[in-house]
């Protein structure tokens, strides 16, 4: 035996730093994402001290605060956090998977399937509301489930994944322009604005529907996470280490899809939360690793942080948040491109 | 660590083929226990394929691989990744990852997500880490590390697997000679410390012979020969697994088979610059006679 005590110590000691590090981001993130939160809900056409809002949180306050808080602006601030979250959490699963930043939901296909099914229901079948929701979804799985399938060759190359992706959202976001150029423009107008991702007039149905698919799909990503952990790897080292590779990537995609799915369902589809929150996740935690929670973390502040800019920042009007999003966004993935090119290693 | 159990390791009439085409037929091997396996060959000729199936990742359309005589395909994967361990050619680490942290997930087969991460891990960390030397790098990330550091961190990974067998893809492909001979000497030192076995791709003839026990040599899907170093590298074989003439003589160091190529083109430089340098300075000297002058040498 050569190993010795001190050596022992030695990893101990670097483990306990990583985590430590770990949990002193997790707190911070936690802590910015409620005031955020709390900003938020006390912002508004009747301000209200968010010591107040705090209170009105924990069961206190008066009847006016209580219903302006509870009833008007909490279903549209929940959303938006459990949407970050989901968005979050999707893109570090993609990205994990394959190997790649730019393996985003929203950079391959599958909210481009989710939109073009979504502007079908809005322009031809001249659906609204829940029934949108649903179709999105519908499309959401259908294109990641083709994406697969073509794939699928003795397994799945995230490569080839990524590929067929980035084709299959062509085809989708062909299919979108195709379908508004053919709608009246009330119409095309309605459904442009659903394509640019909008947190307006989320009520608890909303809600309801993100907390379900989170108390589903959270215990899934914990149990998975640690199989993403070692799919990292590349798939002979996975398979070196005992891990079924195959059904462990298509139980992350079917998790990732599902959370990107759902997200996209209630809020539209809000660009470029699932493509920088996992980075940012990283770098923050310096954390190799799929980064998960500080991921869902940063995914809910970006949304958080992009609404109240879209609802404060510009007087009486308001945008819709994904145009903040995508201002943020855009700027960093011509930034990830520039760095691949240079680094020559495509990220 | 204690190995009290020994595993085996061998192959029954394998039949491996990507898509339509067929990479090896009816192959039988049986890899000796405790000692250090070397499959060599030419390029294409199935040596990896049988390091890749030998270690479940291909899955043979005839034939079994058996561990401990059983079928390998039969045995839960992450219970034969507690037996056997496996460094792939070209693996990929995640950006920015420790070496503390890479080493630590070969630890994935020891943990169930219900038995947490204990200290009896932490040892099987630093024991690898020990071993191969990075201790003193645990905290560096991977991307920052030379060839040789990188290689030995990843046998660090597969090491903490705490497996008998390890089976490793051409692990001197891309380092220099320097680093080439560390990672040789470093699966010697594993073989002797704990009588792993230990099975390797190798490309360069010399370098098999001086640390394998055993080789392989391998043509067209199938066997040649095998046996040891000095049975197996004849010039009869070499001519017929690479399709090159060369001669073999002792290595001076070790006293192993030597392989030294032929080719077309050589031929013996130092005789020829000899008498090239004999001319020369015969040339200058008749000519410097010839002039009356006599000039410093020139230079």
């Amino acid at each position: 035996m050569t190993t010795t005590a001190e050596a022992v110590q030695l990893i101990t000691r670097a483990r306990a730093a990583r985590h430590a590090r770990n949990v002193v981001v997790l707190v911070v993130l936690g802590v910015l994402v409620f005031a955020t939160f709390c900003v938020s809900l006390s912002l508004g056409d009747f301000k209200i001290p968010v010591v107040d809002v705090v209170k009105t949180l924990f069961g206190g306050g008066d009847k006016a605060t209580e219903f302006i808080v509870n009833r008007l602006r909490l279903p549209r601030a929940l959303t938006g956090l459990m949407v970050g979250a989901a968005l979050g959490m999707s893109g570090a699963i993609f990205q994990s998977i394959a190997r790649n930043p730019l393996a985003s939901p929203d950079i391959i296909g599958v909210t481009y399937g989710a939109s073009a099914f979504a502007v079908f229901a809005i322009v031809t079948l001249g659906l609204t509301g829940a029934a949108v929701s649903g179709l999105a979804i519908v499309g959401a799985i259908l294109t990641a489930f083709i994406m697969y399938v073509l794939a699928w060759r003795h397994g799945v190359s995230s490569y080839r994944l990524i590929l067929i992706g980035i084709g299959i959202g062509a085809i989708a976001t062909s299919l979108t322009s195709y379908l508004l150029t053919k709608a009246r423009v009330e119409i095309a107008q309605q459904a442009l604005i659903w394509l640019t991702g909008s947190l307006n007039g989320r009520d608890w149905s909303n809600v309801r529907a993100m907390a379900i698919t989170l108390v589903v799909t959270v215990p899934l990503v914990v149990i998975l996470v640690q199989r993403l952990r070692i799919l990292q790897l590349g798939d002979e080292t996975a398979y070196g280490l005992g891990l079924k590779v195959e059904s462990s990537r298509l139980g992350l995609i079917v998790v990732g899809v599902l959370l990107a799915a759902v997200a996209t369902a209630a809020a539209g589809p809000i660009g470029f939360v699932a493509f920088v929150a996992p980075p940012i996740a990283r770098r923050i935690t310096r954390s190799p690793g799929p980064a998960m929670i500080a991921s869902a973390l940063i995914g809910a502040l970006v949304i958080a942080l992009s609404d109240l800019i879209a609802q404060h920042a510009f007087g009486e009007t308001q945008l819709p948040v994904g145009v903040v999003t995508g201002v943020v966004g855009a700027p960093y993935l011509m930034f990830l491109l520039a760095r691949a090119n240079r680094v020559g290693s495509g990220g | 660590m204690e190995n009290l159990v020994e595993h085996s390791l061998a192959a029954e009439g394998l039949a491996v083929g990507y898509d339509q085409r067929q990479i090896i037929d009816n192959l039988s091997v049986q890899i000796p226990t405790g000692k250090i396996t070397v499959i060599v060959g030419a390029n294409a000729c199935g040596k990896s394929t049988l390091l890749k199936t030998l270690a479940r990742l291909l899955k043979p359309s005839k034939g079994t691989v058996l561990l401990d005589g059983k079928s390998i395909q039969s045995i839960p994967t992450r219970e034969v990744a507690t037996k056997l361990g496996l460094l792939p050619q070209s693996p990929t680490a995640p950006e920015g990852i420790t070496v503390a942290d890479l080493v630590g997930r070969g630890r994935y087969p020891r943990t169930r997500w219900i038995r947490q991460w204990s200290k009896s891990d932490d040892e099987a960390v630093a024991d690898a880490m020990t071993s191969t030397d990075v201790l003193s790098i645990a905290d560096r990330p991977i991307d920052e590390l030379s060839g040789g550091q990188r290689q030995r961190v990843w046998i660090a990974m597969a090491l903490a697997q705490e497996t008998d067998i390890l089976l490793l893809d051409e692990p001197t492909t891309f380092l220099d000679l320097t680093h080439q001979f560390e990672v040789l000497d470093l699966l010697v030192d594993l073989n002797k410390r704990d009588r792993r076995t230990i099975v390797l791709v190798l490309h360069d003839l010399n370098q098999a012979c001086r640390f394998g026990d055993h080789l392989i040599a391998m043509k067209n899907g199938a066997i040649v020969a095998e046996g040891n170093p000095g049975v197996v590298i004849t010039e009869a074989v070499v001519q017929d697994v690479f399709g090159l003439s060369v001669k073999i003589i002792p290595d001076p160091v070790a006293g192993t088979p030597m392989v030294v190529p032929i080719g077309r083109h050589t031929t013996r430089t130092d005789r020829v610059s000899e008498v090239a340098a004999n001319t020369a300075a015969a040339a200058l000297a008749a000519s410097a006679a010839a002039t009356g002058v006599c000039r410093p040498t020139d230079r």
